[in-house]
């Protein structure tokens, strides 16, 4: 192993690998800046290279771009409240609260520093686990993965807030939505309403977006400030930032090592590491808590752990070639075309190669990360851009993201769909991460649950690790009740825990949003249990589950709210709806004009009608909207909707 | 093991000679004699994700498609997945350019279905022509438990029920599971699973009892676990000859077959409906696992072109030797050869196919949705 491991090391070290690496970090940080492509579009950017390379360095390349992905896309979660991948999904509930603090460029080397000690942490981790993770893999039955499952769902209870009840209803709605497609035991099509779109199941970039960026866009627009409302200043920030990681250092070690172990297990996607670890942090930080309203830890945790956890994922891709996430399924397909073939043998025969990969991933980390340090101050300058004349190019931007999901205009609907309840949802104080989390463990779940009765009968939830899963659901569910109970014993804590800002007000608020999103979940749970009623037990099973997590946490927020007598919250809708609606006649334009013309000419208008921006400006800003499109079409040899405008013009 | 692998290499005496057969009908000269109308860019839609095994096959044989063709054209490979690879295909088969510089790849996910009448397939096998496919095999292969060879396990199996892990009801592994039950083996499926390597990571961790590779996931993954006694190889699905008769896989020519199995049981024969049905998916889905295909009004100079350059290269040992990774030792198949080959595996009659979807019904409580 030594022997390997020092081979490894010089191969890492040598020029050409260095230089090879350095162009895989630069598509990396490209691909992951840009909302929408993941690993799996800057795969495809790296793919056509490889033929005649000689391993070593190709794999240099691809795990250069493989490390530094989930570092960039914290750029736009952070910056504009994008999330570019799942990966960052988490990073958004802190980071961009922080920027429209004005503390982006804390966020930013906070978030950049975190990923680089996650990053390396996870390489060390990977570097002796790669001999010894054999059974470690194998020992996660279908049964373990289930409630590993679980685990993630009883994240909700943390995450959504003072109403568990609306989160409950946010969670079954996420179930549903995520069930939609076919069902796993039987092959049957479920709640598909016929449309072809819909067979395949909703894209989780889509609903990221729409339930993250969406309702903050058009927040933003309703406010029309730049998005850092506080102009602090960007040169402490950084600083600020850094220190703020090695204030933390406990909390990155721990998320590190959650991630690269979660990252581990095949199946488990990399989305609900940042969750865990988000939830992690939220409920083991220390003083003063301000998670969702710009609390640096809720920054760290996820980031720490995502760039672990895409090592994590190279234990089983190398080890079974069951790749442990969706960028690793591309990275599988490199090794392929390589002719390297994962599996037992990768240790056997290819150790060094093996560890040329995982020392490339450490390398390609900190260059990464560097790489982002430098560039975020500069960068986070963008938040001090008035924000209406942002908006074209962020519209611009979801647009562009959420087509390259499956590429059909069905996501451009989906996404104005799921965008409407992610208004509402924020407009009424809804758990968007509840609604998320649901989304994004429904197929596991059911999958999973499925398959280990087939497998295993009942004595599946009697094996070891799964008691001790469920137990750590146990203690996550039953602490917290648990040290209320204690506190509200002695009077002295109370006292002190009044003084926090975090207690949230007794009574609960309700408003018309509220009550609309109370009658439309439960006209949707009958409309849903009307569909599915065709379906086999099996087939039918989980959506009926998810369809009463949903109707029972609606009704009883409704209940909960008249029988403690709620506060009657304003809760005006016309704006917001009002700028979904103009949203929509950009997507029909956009699918009759053409995309690129249509998102040139509207943000021109808008630029020129409602920002009221210069002429130069407006040309300006219109332009580098079309030349980002055209530039992305030609890179990546994509197809935009095209309409008659843009073949009239040869686009 | 990997020595092993590299110098596996067994020429597939019946495919050998359809080749020589269909290179000896090409015109003296053909090599020099490329039309110049080969377009500059040829795109090659492939209706699956970045990274999956279609997509590697696609990039695989655009590299060496542009290499063999004269001209060198540039190929960019599309990615439009979804569906199962139903999104992409009917897209493809919407809108697709006859002119020569439009090309698709699909797999036994696509074939499958339109075979099965799937309500979401809107393209038509009859509209397209192949220019090269690429067969595979595959072996079946059991926990060490259930004995030490074939006639021992395949006795257990008949005596006690265990479970298959598979990925869809009508998807790749539909006709193992036919052959597990033509075989009267208690083999109960588990459906979900997101991969092949997921299905062999549940046999690995002892869920499944039976487990299904095809050839190069084979030598790569369960080879050393036969070699470690925690997996006993048990019968291969064998490989079609040019008279559409399966025979012995050259990959594993100790193995039976599942047809020699199924043949030496009493009061069976090639008639039986079920075997049949069986050696339809199996054609449609191994023998000519990936296909690459033009829209049959493509200029006939253009396909001649494509199809002369595609026979060139199982002539080429270094293509050979390269695809043996990919598929397996297995040659591909080209141009009138693979064009006839498709047409009789993509017909599936009325009555097989209610034969397939009553047995998935009855036998496993499987609804299959058709037109």
């Amino acid at each position: 192993m030594i022997d390997a491991l020092m081979t490894s090391l010089g191969e890492v070290f040598s020029g050409a690998h260095l230089l090879y690496m350095g162009f895989g970090v630069l598509v990396g940080l490209l691909v992951g800046i840009i909302p929408g492509l993941g690993g799996i579009a800057g795969m495809a950017l790296l793919l056509p290279f490889l033929y005649g390379m000689s391993p070593g360095l190709a794999l240099g390349m691809l795990m250069g771009m493989v490390a530094v992905i989930p570092t960039g896309d914290t750029f736009t979660s952070v910056l504009l409240g994008i999330p570019g991948s799942s990966a960052s999904q988490a990073t958004v509930m802190d980071g961009f609260p922080l920027a429209k603090k004005g503390q982006a460029a804390r966020a930013l080397a906070s978030a950049f520093l975190s990923s680089l000690c996650g990053g390396v942490i996870g390489a060390v981790v990977l570097t002796g686990f790669i001999l010894v993770a054999r059974p470690l893999v194998l020992a996660f039955s279908s049964a373990e993965l289930f409630v590993l499952t679980l685990l993630g769902l009883a994240m909700v209870a943390v995450l959504s807030g003072e109403s568990q009840f609306k989160g409950m209803a946010a969670c079954g709605l996420g179930l549903l939505l995520g069930a939609i497609g076919t069902a796993p035991a039987t092959g049957e099509f479920r709640l598909n309403l016929d449309v072809g779109y819909l067979y395949d199941g909703i894209p989780l970039i889509v609903v990221g977006l729409a339930i993250f960026a969406l309702p903050e866009i058009i927040d933003l627009l309703i406010q029309r400030g730049s998005i850092a409302r506080e102009r602090t200043s960007l040169g402490h920030g950084w600083r600020q930032g850094i220190r703020d990681v090695v204030d933390n250092r406990g909390l990155v070690a721990k998320c590190a090592g959650m991630g690269s172990l979660i990252g581990t297990i095949p199946g488990l996607a990399g989305s609900v590491v940042d969750w865990l670890t988000y939830a992690f942090a939220s409920r083991t930080a220390k003083g003063e808590k301000h998670f969702g309203q710009g609390d640096i830890r809720g920054v760290i945790a996820p980031e720490s752990a995502n760039n672990a956890c895409a090592c994590g994922a190279m234990v089983p891709t190398l080890l079974f070639g069951v790749p442990g996430s969706g960028t690793a399924a591309i990275f599988l397909g490199g090794l392929l075309l390589l002719g390297l073939e994962p599996g037992v043998s990768m240790i056997s025969t290819h150790l060094d190669l093996t560890y040329t990969i995982i020392w490339s991933l450490a390398l390609a980390n900190i260059l990464g990360a560097a790489l982002c340090l430098v560039l975020a101050r500069p960068v986070a300058q963008l938040t001090r851009i008035p924000f209406v004349l942002l908006a074209p190019v962020i519209t611009t931007l979801i647009l562009f993201a959420a087509y390259q999901a499956t590429r059909s205009l069905g996501d451009w609907y989906t996404l104005l769909a799921v965008g409407a309840v992610g208004v509402l949802f924020k407009r009424a104080g809804w758990s968007r991460p509840a609604f998320l989390i649901g989304f994004v463990l429904a197929p596991g779940a059911e999958t999973y649950f499925y398959q280990s009765v087939q497998f295993q009968g009942m004595s599946a939830f009697l094996r070891p690790g799964v008691l001790i899963i469920l137990g750590m659901i146990a203690l996550a569910l039953l602490l917290p009740l648990l040290k209320r109970l204690l506190s509200r014993r002695q009077p002295l804590a109370v006292g002190a825990e009044v003084t926090s800002p975090q207690q949230p007000p007794a009574v609960p608020t309700f408003g018309r949003v509220d009550a609309l999103l109370v009658v439309g979940l439960l006209l949707l749970a009958a409309a849903s249990w009307y569909d599915i009623s065709g379906l086999s037990f099996l087939g039918g099973i989980f959506p009926r589950l998810a369809i009463t997590i949903m109707a029972v946490g609606a009704a009883l927020s409704a209940l909960e709210a008249w029988r403690r007598g709620a506060r009657w919250e304003a809760q005006p809708l016309g704006a917001p709806l009002l700028w979904l609606v103009g949203l929509l006649g950009l997507v029909v334009l956009a699918s009759m004009l053409g995309f690129v013309s249509a998102a040139t000419l509207m943000a021109f208008a808008f630029l020129r009608g409602v920002a009221r921006a210069r002429w130069s400006t407006a040309l300006a800003i219109a332009a580098g909207i079309a030349a980002f499109l055209l530039g992305m079409q030609a890179l990546l040899s994509l197809h935009y909707p095209s309409g008659w405008l843009d073949a009239l013009i040869g686009i | 093991m990997h020595a092993k692998r590299t110098h596996t290499f067994f020429p597939c005496v019946g495919r050998h000679c359809a080749l020589a057969l269909a290179a000896a009908l090409l015109p003296l000269g053909a090599q020099a004699a490329e039309p110049e109308a080969v377009p500059d860019t040829l795109e090659w839609t492939v209706p699956f994700g970045v990274g999956g095994g279609t997509d590697v096959w696609a990039r695989f044989m655009s590299h060496w498609m542009g290499e063999a063709l004269l001209s060198h054209p540039t190929i960019v490979i599309d990615n439009v997945p979804g569906g199962g690879s139903i999104t992409g295909t009917n897209l493809f088969y919407a809108r697709a350019d006859a002119d020569g510089s439009q090309m698709l790849v699909t797999s036994a996910s696509t074939q499958f279905p339109a075979m099965l009448d799937d309500p979401r397939v809107r393209y038509d096998y009859a509209k397209w022509t192949p220019i090269i496919a690429a067969p595979t095999g595959g072996v079946v292969y059991a926990q060490p438990g259930y004995g030490k060879d074939t006639d021992t396990i395949l006795a257990a199996l008949r005596e006690s029920p265990t479970k298959f892990a598979m990925q869809t009801p009508t998807g790749l592994e539909m006709p193992v599971l036919l052959a597990f039950d033509l075989l009267g083996l208690k083999v109960e499926p588990v459906f979900g699973m997101r991969s092949r390597g997921e299905g062999r990571l549940a046999f690995e961790r002892g869920e499944a009892g039976v487990d299904f590779q095809t050839t190069s996931a084979y030598f790569s993954n369960v080879a050393p676990l036969v070699e470690a006694g925690k997996a006993v190889p048990l019968f291969s699905l064998g490989v079609m000859n040019a008279d559409n008769v399966i025979e012995r896989d050259p990959a594993f020519p100790d193995l039976p077959t599942f047809s020699e199995l199924y043949l030496a049981q009493p009061g069976h024969s090639r008639d039986d409906i079920a075997y049949q049905v069986f050696h339809k998916f199996f054609a449609s889905g191994y023998a000519l696992q990936k296909l690459l295909l033009v829209p049959k009004d493509t200029p006939p100079a253009l396909i001649k072109a494509y199809r002369q350059a595609a026979a060139t290269l199982p002539e080429r040992e270094d293509f050979l030797t390269a695809a043996r990774n990919q598929v397996g030792p297995y040659t591909p198949v080209v141009g009138e050869v693979a064009a006839k080959q498709l047409d009789s595996a993509m017909q599936l009659s009325d009555a097989r196919r209610q034969w397939v979807i009553d047995w998935l019904k009855s036998r496993y409580g499987v609804r299959v949705s058709t037109r």
